[in-house]
């Protein structure tokens, strides 16, 4: 009796192992592809940022934003298993724009479904890009289309990020009357000889490791924090009365350097 | 004069079918004798002496409407912000499109540029372009004097605008690329093939090296000294190596830093890209200054003028000695040399002209 009521419960046992076992199968492997979507959620000093309102620098320098775009690009999503999804060339380039609206939102297409537990993208626009025809440069990479304002004509490289405001701190700007600041960060590494390369990496995944499950049926989501004072905090102290306007000078690497890890992960969202 | 030959046919015309076909017949030879006077395309025909091009021409292959476009948009005001520049208010093609006799050019509101304005001539050759090389891509050039502010003061997105809602361009956008919605894509890869087509080789150094004629002895000697003491910069078929390099101008280069300012490499200061030699003598005044108007005072300057500064250029102060040594007899030389660089055919090309 209990020898057969053992070998039941075995069986039982086995039959959902076996069925527990397929189910994680089914679950690593599955088929087809879905979407996913990447928020940059801007902040400033920890709290959604506000165009047209004060926040006080690290320096202790009051900053009020009129403007923060940029260029994200060249993505991949990293599996548990370690593989990597590169996502082609012809729709990897996005321009984030802050507008105060919810227009900060990519979406990644034809993705194929799996756990991703790390996404990857550059900010800026990289070398080989920044060096093409005029035929490769449409959508947001049009300097007279969706890319306006976001490309140097005469040292032909894109902006990658465009910060723009007033601030009490900066030098009265003899062109508009205000206090402005400018910060322009680009430059890609040169064409033919190796020059000030401003392009960042990231690298983005759970601490938990919590996965972005992409299903033909199911679009997750990764929440990036995105905040505009890391530009002005570390490991440079930017003080606005010193540097009130960066573009292509050797400074514009200081303020890279410290915008190189101004996004971080909020959560995944499934 | 075709439709005066018409008009008498055209009075005549009556109800009969003889008369018809004489109109028919003379509509039909009216427009052969038009089509005749027209000259037919020439294309783009790369000179066998000179390198492989740098630019892609597969990317944007030059076709007679792309060509005829971009000549109208770079003989066109309609790309500066008040419609009152051209690219051939500084780029006149008597000059080899340079802007003759303007040490700097003055663009819009008769702002002051910085720079001489360099000529627009075999591009397709050069991989970056302006004295300080900002530029990599031929199709990248004209971004660069719309969009500054004592050039052409434009912004892209309203040249774009402007030539949507113009009245002739979408349909000339449409015979070069098939389609009447201007992009910028394809406006500057019309400017590109205009530009493309500014071939310059057949000077007299041309035919020469082409044994179709014979140099005078000064101009033989000239180009063998010109051999002995320039070719190390003003290399090759292209007479340049386009390379930056300080050539002494100044020893203080606070006002106009040249590749500095896209490098950002302290080494770069105060170098500029070495300018082609073709079509030197219509391109007064010269250097990146403009500060010479005669190649009489280029040759005296880097005979007795070089500055020293710390990125002065090394074949300008070998053996510790500034400068080039040339004799008088030498430089007159060199210049009956680059005489021979003169492209006439290439300097009255109509084709070239504002249509």
């Amino acid at each position: 009796m209990f020898n057969k009521s053992l070998s039941i419960v075995l069986s039982c046992l086995s039959i959902i192992l076996i069925s527990v076992s397929a189910c994680k199968k089914d679950g690593n492997n599955p088929v087809g592809s879905g979407s996913l979507t990447v928020e940059f959620d801007n902040l400033a000093n920890g709290s959604t940022l506000i165009l047209g309102q004060n926040y006080t620098n690290a320096n202790g320098d009051v900053m009020n934003f009129s403007q923060f775009d940029y260029y994200v690009s060249n993505f991949s999503l990293v599996k548990a298993d370690g593989s990597v999804y590169t996502v082609p060339k012809d729709s990897c380039y996005f321009l984030i724009r802050e507008d105060g609206g919810e227009n900060t939102e990519i979406e990644l297409t034809n993705i194929p479904a799996g756990d991703y537990k790390e996404i990857r993208f550059v900010v800026g626009v990289d070398s080989l890009k920044s060096v093409s025809p005029a035929g490769e440069r449409t959508g947001v990479l049009d300097p007279a289309g969706d890319g306006a304002g976001m490309y140097w004509s005469w040292n032909s490289g894109y902006i990658f990020v465009k910060v723009e405001g007033t601030s009490p701190q900066a030098p009265l700007d003899p062109a508009s009357g205000t206090n402005k600041f400018r910060y322009h960060i680009g430059l890609f590494g040169g064409y033919s000889s190796a020059t000030l390369n401003n392009l960042k990496t990231f690298a983005i995944s759970d601490a938990d490791g919590d996965v972005a499950e992409v299903r033909t049926d199911k679009k997750p989501l990764f929440h990036l924090k995105v905040d505009i004072m890391e530009m002005f905090k570390s490991p440079t102290t930017v003080s606005v009365a010193a540097n009130p306007t960066v573009m292509v000078t050797p400074y514009s690497k200081t303020i890279a350097e410290n915008y190189s890890d101004m996004i971080k992960l909020d959560h995944i969202h499934n | 004069m075709g439709s005066n030959w018409l008009l008498p046919v055209v009075l005549n015309i009556q109800p009969m079918k003889n008369q018809f076909w004489i109109l028919a017949i003379f509509i039909a030879l009216v427009g052969c004798n038009k089509s005749a006077n027209e000259k037919p395309f020439a294309g783009l025909k790369l000179p066998s002496n000179f390198p492989k091009p740098a630019y892609s021409l597969e990317d944007n292959p030059v076709t007679k409407e792309g060509f005829e476009l971009g000549r109208k948009l770079f003989y066109d005001p309609i790309l500066s912000k008040n419609n009152t520049i051209a690219c051939g208010s500084c780029h006149n093609q008597g000059s080899a499109f340079t802007h003759h006799g303007h040490d700097i050019s003055h663009g819009i509101n008769d702002l002051l540029g910085r720079r001489n304005a360099l000529p627009v001539q075999n591009l397709l050759w050069q991989s970056s372009y302006f004295w300080d090389g900002g530029v990599h891509n031929l199709d990248l050039i004209s971004l660069n004097p719309i969009q500054n502010p004592v050039e052409m003061d434009e912004n892209p997105v309203n040249v774009i605008a402007k030539l949507n809602a113009h009245s002739e361009y979408p349909k000339l956008f449409k015979k070069a690329f098939g389609s009447e919605t201007i992009t910028n894509a394809r406006f500057l890869q019309a400017m590109s093939q205009f530009m493309a087509m500014l071939i310059s080789a057949n000077s007299r150094y041309d035919q020469f090296k082409q044994g179709k004629i014979n140099l005078t002895e000064n101009e033989l000697e000239g180009y063998a000294v010109f051999q002995a003491k320039c070719a190390s910069c003003h290399k090759g078929e292209l007479f340049s190596d386009f390379s930056f390099r300080n050539n002494g101008l100044s020893d203080n280069f606070t006002y106009d830093k040249g590749r500095y300012e896209i490098s950002l490499i302290d080494s770069d200061v105060g170098k500029f890209k070495v300018p082609s030699l073709r079509n030197i003598a219509k391109t007064s005044p010269y250097m990146h200054t403009g500060s010479f108007n005669t190649l009489q005072s280029v040759l005296d300057h880097y005979a007795s003028g070089v500055k020293y500064s710390p990125t002065l250029d090394p074949l300008l102060q070998i053996g510790g000695k500034l400068g080039i040594s040339l004799t008088e007899t030498e430089k007159s030389q060199i210049i009956d040399f680059l005489k021979t660089l003169t492209d006439d055919d290439f300097i009255h090309n109509s084709e070239f002209s504002e249509q």
